[in-house]
């Protein structure tokens, strides 16, 4: 009796041990890995395809795309990687990749297969951001970039063509003021542009209108705050004067800027590329793109854009599956698929310059955009655009002279960067 | 299991025990334990990945030197005072008339109620349409239809604050008017009865019977209710957009600790706000039932 359990839970035991190994063989055989993004229907089904399509051309490999609602992305990863759960492959928004770092939650890019050199040859040169250390720790699929918005109807009813929209920052007053209309008691019925600091706006002075004017928003090393000058304060001026004298404008109106434009009651407005989708589906808006208007000749863009980059946890084939599949979403194939399926503007200069997507209508302005756009090296991007909604609204609200509120913005945003490179 | 020689009591009290036991356990561990964590967390310098550092007082020191926790502190106090003050005022005014209103009564009362039960968001969402210029804003639209100048509104420093508090006031009597006509039906008709007898004008019976009798009432909203003003996020955030704007003048504690803990990872810093709020809380709390609770 005793000899029979024995032998028993021997070949119980002995069986138990085959079936790991085996386990582990087919494991060894097929190799999964979990790819991180935030939840947006189009850029979930562009990945699903992506996903298929790479698991065809690399049978030992699997991917399981994982979801997760934007407003809790952050947090969820922050506390998954560091545990070694969660994604191998992760979507992140460029700014944040100075604190991903500092939590160690990425491993750089596998040299072999990602060559500085032929990075910075193929993508635009905004990219260079993802470079620490002299290695790359992700690359994007796609970039965004801002460009002017009109209405064509109501630039049409102010007596403008509507097919030749405004070049210079000038001829942008004078064509909203012409489109601006009030009632009797001065109230504003329609803006000739749209004021609105928690949508592109702050962008747009940060990185256009104040190199425009001559200044530069921050040092090259990215630690110092150079707004604080002749050309800052000329740059929110002009900004804020939109409202207070030339009055073609209100923030709030309709609620905000997006609102405002896809209503009809906005002829200008400056928003991104990533607008494009919703405002084709808007019934009964006939619009156009154009590049930002230029001054003294100077034509600047902001430009953004979510990266993917490798986590600690891929380790082994887990980390050569990561890479070669890092490898595919970034690939020319699919930056194409991403431009059709979600609306976002290839990463790679070639791709982006093929005539179908440069010579576009709606597609060529952000395109052409690309060429001279800087992407702000943000410590905490929401706390950097309070200070620029603060500086404009101590302007516009509080009446401060606007030399002021710029020397404000600055000290605050140096508090900042400071804390952040103090740590 | 259990010992046939328990008394009948003691069984009893060990299956009270048992059943309670869950909630116990459920209220340590998702309530108590985090609790005690976040007195812990204030001590600490933690970016909610990595390691919690010690740094002893330094968050508190931070708070206390930091303007911008002056400027909350001081916007958390309006919402309380100016909340309270109105909607008790309110919500009494409309539950002493509204009890002795016999007809459509219930649907008097339904009506008031419907705001509590609605979801904050979507209202916040409604009145700050209300609160927009022309052309789309229903205030401004009422006030340039009799001839009076736009008002801002949710973009003015000075009205923000009041323009926010309006449908938090507005959703929260319809629980007050509720708990005020129980507290009034509670007194006992004969001390009314008596003080028509004795010829009591209605100024007299109302400060003299109704408003002592309505004590314990009173105390259990103020109680409550500060309570409910002084947590204030949820219209906040909503009508503004999750910005506490413009320029801070709107913003609460509680969205400050928000902004700290989830949009700053500054976790130790964030503790140390609801350490604060939990002692602001407390000691409000104790002393308004020390002031109001004295037994006559």
């Amino acid at each position: 009796m005793k000899r029979f359990t024995r032998r028993a839970v021997g070949s119980a035991l002995a069986a138990i041990c085959a079936m790991g190994l085996w386990s582990g063989a087919a494991r060894a055989q097929a190799v999964e890995i979990e790819y991180w993004q935030y939840t947006f229907p189009q850029r979930v089904q562009a990945m699903d395809e992506l996903i298929k399509r790479f698991e065809a051309a690399n049978p030992g490999i699997k991917v399981k795309q994982v979801t997760v609602p934007y407003d809790d992305f952050r947090v969820k990863i922050a506390a998954a990687v560091p545990a070694g759960q969660g994604p191998d492959v992760v979507q992140l928004f460029y700014g944040w990749l100075q604190d991903y770092l500092k939590a160690k939650m990425l491993q750089p890019l596998p040299a072999e297969m990602f060559n500085a050199a032929d990075i910075e040859k193929e993508f635009f040169p905004s990219v260079k951001q993802m470079k620490v250390g002299g290695q790359y720790y992700a690359l994007p699929t796609s970039v965004r970039s801002l460009a002017l918005f009109w209405n064509k109807k109501l630039v049409k009813e102010a007596g403008l063509d509507p097919e030749k929209p405004p070049q210079t920052l000038d001829e942008l007053v004078a064509a909203a003021e012409r489109a601006t209309k009030r009632d009797a008691s001065g109230n504003l019925l329609q803006a000739g542009i749209t004021i609105d600091m928690l949508g592109q706006d702050h962008h747009w002075i940060r990185e256009v209108l104040i190199r425009q004017m001559g200044g530069k928003p921050y040092s090259p090393d990215n630690r110092k705050v150079t707004y604080n000058d002749a050309a800052g304060i000329k740059a929110v001026a002009w900004y804020t004067d939109l409202v207070a004298r030339h009055k073609v404008g209100e923030a709030g109106f309709m609620t905000d800027g997006v609102t405002a434009f896809r209503s009809n009651r906005a002829a200008f407005t400056i928003d991104g590329s990533f607008r494009l989708a919703a405002l084709d589906n808007q019934k009964g808006l006939d619009y156009a793109v154009a590049e930002l208007p230029a001054q003294d000749g100077k034509r600047f863009n902001f430009t953004s854009y979510w990266v993917n980059g490798i986590t600690p946890k891929a380790t082994g084939a887990k980390r050569e599956a990561a890479a070669k599949f890092l490898k595919f979403i970034t690939s020319p194939e699919a930056q194409e698929l991403w431009l059709e399926k979600v609306g976002e503007l290839p990463a790679a200069v070639a791709v982006a310059n093929k005539p179908a997507i440069a010579g576009h209508a709606k597609y060529g302005p952000f395109v052409r955009g690309l060429a001279n756009a800087e992407a702000t090296f943000f410590v905490n991007e929401s706390a950097q655009r309070k200070v620029f909604t603060d500086m404009v609204d101590a302007v516009l609200i509080k009446k401060q002279p606007v030399a002021e509120a710029v020397a404000t913005a600055a000290a605050e945003e140096q508090k900042l960067i400071d804390g952040f490179f103090g740590n | 299991m259990v010992p046939a020689r328990l008394s009948l009591s003691a069984r009893r009290a060990l299956w009270a025990w048992a059943f309670l036991a869950v909630p116990i356990v459920f209220y340590v561990t998702i309530r108590l334990y985090p609790a005690v964590d976040a007195f812990v967390m204030s001590f600490t310098n933690w970016n909610i990945v990595g390691t919690r550092a010690f740094n002893g007082l330094d968050n508190y020191l931070r708070l206390f030197g930091d303007p911008r926790f002056w400027t909350v502190l001081r916007n958390t106090f309006v919402y309380l005072g100016a909340g309270l003050v109105v909607s008790m005022g309110l919500a009494f005014a409309v539950a002493y008339h509204l009890d002795k209103v016999r007809f459509g009564h219930g649907f008097l009362r339904a009506l008031y109620f419907v705001p509590h039960i609605t979801t904050a968001v979507a209202m916040a969402w409604v009145w700050r349409w209300f609160y927009q210029p022309v052309p789309v804003g229903l205030f401004n639209d009422l006030l340039v239809a009799v001839g009076l100048p736009q008002q801002p509104f949710l973009r003015s420093t000075g009205q923000a604050l009041f323009a926010i508090l309006a449908p938090a006031v507005w959703a929260g009597i319809g629980f007050q008017i509720v708990i005020f006509l129980a507290g009034l039906k509670a007194i006992p008709a004969h001390y009314y009865e008596a003080a028509a007898l004795d010829g009591a004008g209605p100024w007299r019976v109302l400060f003299e019977i109704t408003l002592p009798l309505l004590r314990p009432t009173v105390v259990f909203l103020t109680v409550t209710s500060s309570i409910a003003y002084l947590r204030i996020f949820d219209y906040v955030y909503a009508m503004t957009l999750g910005t506490g704007g413009p320029l801070d003048s709107t913003k609460p504690i509680v969205l400050m600790i928000f902004e700290t803990a989830f949009k700053n990872f500054e976790m130790g810093y964030a503790a140390a706000q609801t350490v604060v709020l939990f002692l602001i809380l407390l000691a409000i709390s104790l002393l308004q039932l020390r002031l109001m609770d004295r037994r006559p």
